[in-house]
């Protein structure tokens, strides 16, 4: 066996407390991120075994799923929401554990202000109660998702039982075009491999269209990594990276930074490590995407048509493409452009961090949200609220008839009051289009921030890449 | 954890893939604090009307809603099963309705590892086993099969067998009930010892050392 070691390897190994024989590896966890909705019952259960947390210095906890995004959110009418968010300020204080909590201007989407705020590290481990905790791997960090009796469990132990997973990696190759982004990207693996396509295994996204990414974009790309059913996504830390991390609040400085940095360069995989799976791409054939379905793998180009059943793979295939289009309320063979929306969500862990929100307002701006349309937007954090607001993005958005929102996870998931309405059609930034998601009887397109802002304007979902840009419009382009 | 070692029951047959844990259990009932009492909310609006004049009313086409398949505790299911978020409260959910294993040619990963923790046995089958059983359960009235974590076993009365996999450590941790937290605190020194040295890898701490761990953060304390 070659001694060249992939990012994964490299990570993993350098992690384990123990592996005994015939049993799942115990990895020591760097950082766990908390909210408010997978910690409660694991809280208890420490308490009822009379445990208590190893590591408060190495949790961090905020308030993001629940949260109203309106302005006087501070006062929450649903007794049931409120209580739960109580429980997380009680055990943060319990335990000692930071909360960014509802005032801090450090809240945000759990996935967005790990990385702003430099607590996200290349080479850590990280764990959260939330399935998209592989955004976290945009930055070379091994990052699951996890269930609450783990979370649980790394607060008691700081560790995690994981047995070892395959790596897969997908080599994107050359140049994106215009208007194809990170979450394009993110689709057309899906599309391509299912969303069981990477089960048992962690990804790691190389090649040259990755590193020409922002860090923005490469945390989109990450975050999708679970909808392919990956145990997570990485990229290997360069450049990009330090630039990114550089300043920022808990980033090492001075001449702890260069030591760091030197730490963080030995990470990326060794010429000559071998994956278990390989998959490459061509950039230049990727499109601005459409999801048409109930997962994220039922997705076309935005110049498709809505497939039929008839030319599916599969007996089980072709059900459940029936289902799907049922619920979708869609006929075959109809042109994706042709389908008329009546909500537009731009947020999200997947897509709310300031460049989404620069890149979906470089579309807006100069138009008018269509009449028929509710649009909003839910900046990712208040600090991306905050530098949006600075750079006057909010006005673009406000002027052209978007709601401006508070930070929080929002229609994303509707578990706060942000919902869709039975029927209703809605072009959205996040990560899941299953029945229901955004509200009983919704249904969810999703699509990257350019397309969802084009949508909003024209009423209808309509190909970016043939946007005409107001000329007044001098904001920084697009993250590619 | 319930441990889990034969079970003989009836067999409800959900003939759809990547069901994802927000069917299982819809994002509304995650507010709840509790780690009980979901069971009521399993596959909440697939069990209701959507639309129409009786929406909200008990639809009575949907697998569970059917009085033959009251009371059991065997789910045989599409693949790709529990894709999706990682809420546990949709284990909890099957668990606290009573099914007790889940029978599907794959299942997604997070999920697989939350309803082992609770003490659901999952058993991943080829498909066209699995769609023997979804048949069977289907068309035969008062259809029962038998599970055997002890010896790996799925039969059934009408001469279905087969034998399944699964990883040693899970089947063990299952047949004894054992605590998780509990078995890696076996690791209590090794750990002890592993921390020690990784703290000096300042570069994977979440803050630098001396930051106030509550800057810009409240604890409350
Ligand atoms: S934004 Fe959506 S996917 Fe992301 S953490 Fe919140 S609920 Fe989960």
């Amino acid at each position: 066996m070659s001694s060249a070691k992939t990012l994964f390897e490299k990570v993993w190994e350098s992690h384990v407390v123990a592996a005994p024989a015939g049993e799942p590896a115990l990895l020591y966890i760097d950082l766990q991120l908390i909210h408010e909705v997978t910690s409660p019952q694991a809280f208890d259960g420490l308490r009822m075994s009379g445990r208590t947390v190893r590591r408060p210095d190495r949790s961090v906890a905020t308030i993001d799923h629940n949260v109203p995004t309106t302005a006087n959110r501070l006062v929450i009418e649903d007794p049931i929401a409120a209580r739960q968010i109580e429980t997380l300020r009680a055990n943060c204080a319990e335990f000692g554990i930071p909360l960014y909590d509802v005032q801090s201007p450090d809240q945000g989407i759990v996935h967005v202000i790990g990385p702003e705020l430099g607590i996200t590290k290349p080479g850590m481990t990280i764990v959260c109660g939330d399935s998209h905790t592989s955004t976290h791997g945009a930055l070379g960090a091994l990052a699951v998702g996890i269930g609450t009796s783990e979370v649980e469990h790394v607060l008691a132990t700081q560790c995690l039982q994981q047995s070892r997973p395959k790596t897969f990696r997908i080599l994107v190759e050359g140049v994106l075009p215009p208007a194809v982004t990170a979450k394009d990207i993110a689709l057309g693996i899906i599309g391509r491999i299912g969303t069981d396509g990477a089960t048992g295994h962690v990804i790691e996204y190389a090649g040259s269209a990755i590193r020409a990414l922002s860090m923005e974009g490469r945390m989109t790309l990450c975050n999708m990594s679970i909808e392919a059913g990956a145990r997570a996504g990485m990229i290997a830390p360069d450049e990009v990276t330090f630039a990114y991390l550089k300043g920022k609040k808990f980033a090492p400085s001075g001449a702890a930074w260069d030591e760091a940095v030197a730490a963080w360069r030995s990470l990326a995989g060794d010429a000559g490590a071998q994956f278990d799976r390989e998959l490459v791409l061509r950039a230049e054939e990727l499109a601005p995407f459409v999801t048409w379905g109930t997962n994220p793998a039922m997705v076309v180009p935005v110049t498709a048509r809505v497939p039929d059943p008839a030319s599916s793979r599969s007996e089980a295939e072709r059900r459940s493409w029936e289902r799907a289009l049922e619920y979708m309320a869609l006929e075959p063979g109809k042109p994706i452009e042709e389908l008329a929306i009546d909500r537009v969500f731009i947020g999200s862990c997947t897509n709310s961090r300031i460049e989404d929100l620069r890149a979906a307002a470089h579309v807006v701006q100069g138009y008018h949200v269509h009449p028929h349309v509710r649009a909003m937007v839910v900046p990712g954090s208040q600090r991306v609220k905050a530098q949006a607001e600075q750079e006057g993005l909010d006005q673009i958005f406000r002027s052209a008839g978007f709601d401006w929102r508070e930070p929080g996870c929002s229609m994303c998931l509707g578990m706060n009051p942000d919902i869709l309405s039975p029927g209703e059609r809605c072009a959205s930034t996040s990560n899941r289009n299953f029945e229901g998601r955004q509200g009983r009887g919704g249904r969810t397109h999703l699509v990257s921030p350019e397309m969802a802002a084009a949508a909003a304007v024209s009423g209808h979902f309509t190909d970016v890449r043939k946007w005409e840009f107001k000329p007044e419009s001098n904001l920084v382009g697009s993250k590619n | 954890m319930k441990a889990f070692r034969k079970l003989t029951s009836r067999v409800a047959p959900l003939d759809r893939a990547n069901v994802d844990t927000d069917q299982i259990i819809p994002k509304q009932f995650l507010k709840r604090i509790e780690r009980t009492g979901y069971g009521e909310f399993l596959f909440f609006d697939w069990r209701r009307i959507q639309d129409g004049p009786n929406a909200g009313a008990e639809d009575s086409s949907f697998v569970l809603n059917q009085p033959r398949y009251k009371g059991v505790e065997i789910l045989v299911a599409g693949k790709n099963f529990g894709s999706g978020s990682s809420r546990e409260h949709a284990a909890w959910a099957l668990s606290d309705y009573g099914f007790r294993s889940v029978i599907a040619p794959s299942f997604a990963d997070i999920f697989y590892s939350n309803a082992g923790k609770n003490g659901i046995l999952l058993i991943t089958l080829p498909e066209n086993q699995v769609q023997t059983l979804m048949e069977r359960a289907t068309s035969l009235p008062d259809y029962r099969l038998h599970i055997s974590l002890e010896d790996q076993t799925v039969t059934d009365d009408q001469g279905f067998s087969a034998k399944f996999t699964i990883d040693p450590f899970r089947r063990d941790c299952l047949l004894q009930g054992l605590d998780d937290i509990g078995l890696s605190l076996r690791h209590a020194e090794a750990l002890d010892r592993f921390e020690k040295q990784h703290d000096a890898a300042f570069w994977l701490a979440p803050r630098p050392a001396g930051t106030a761990a509550n800057r810009g953060a409240s604890s409350r304390a």
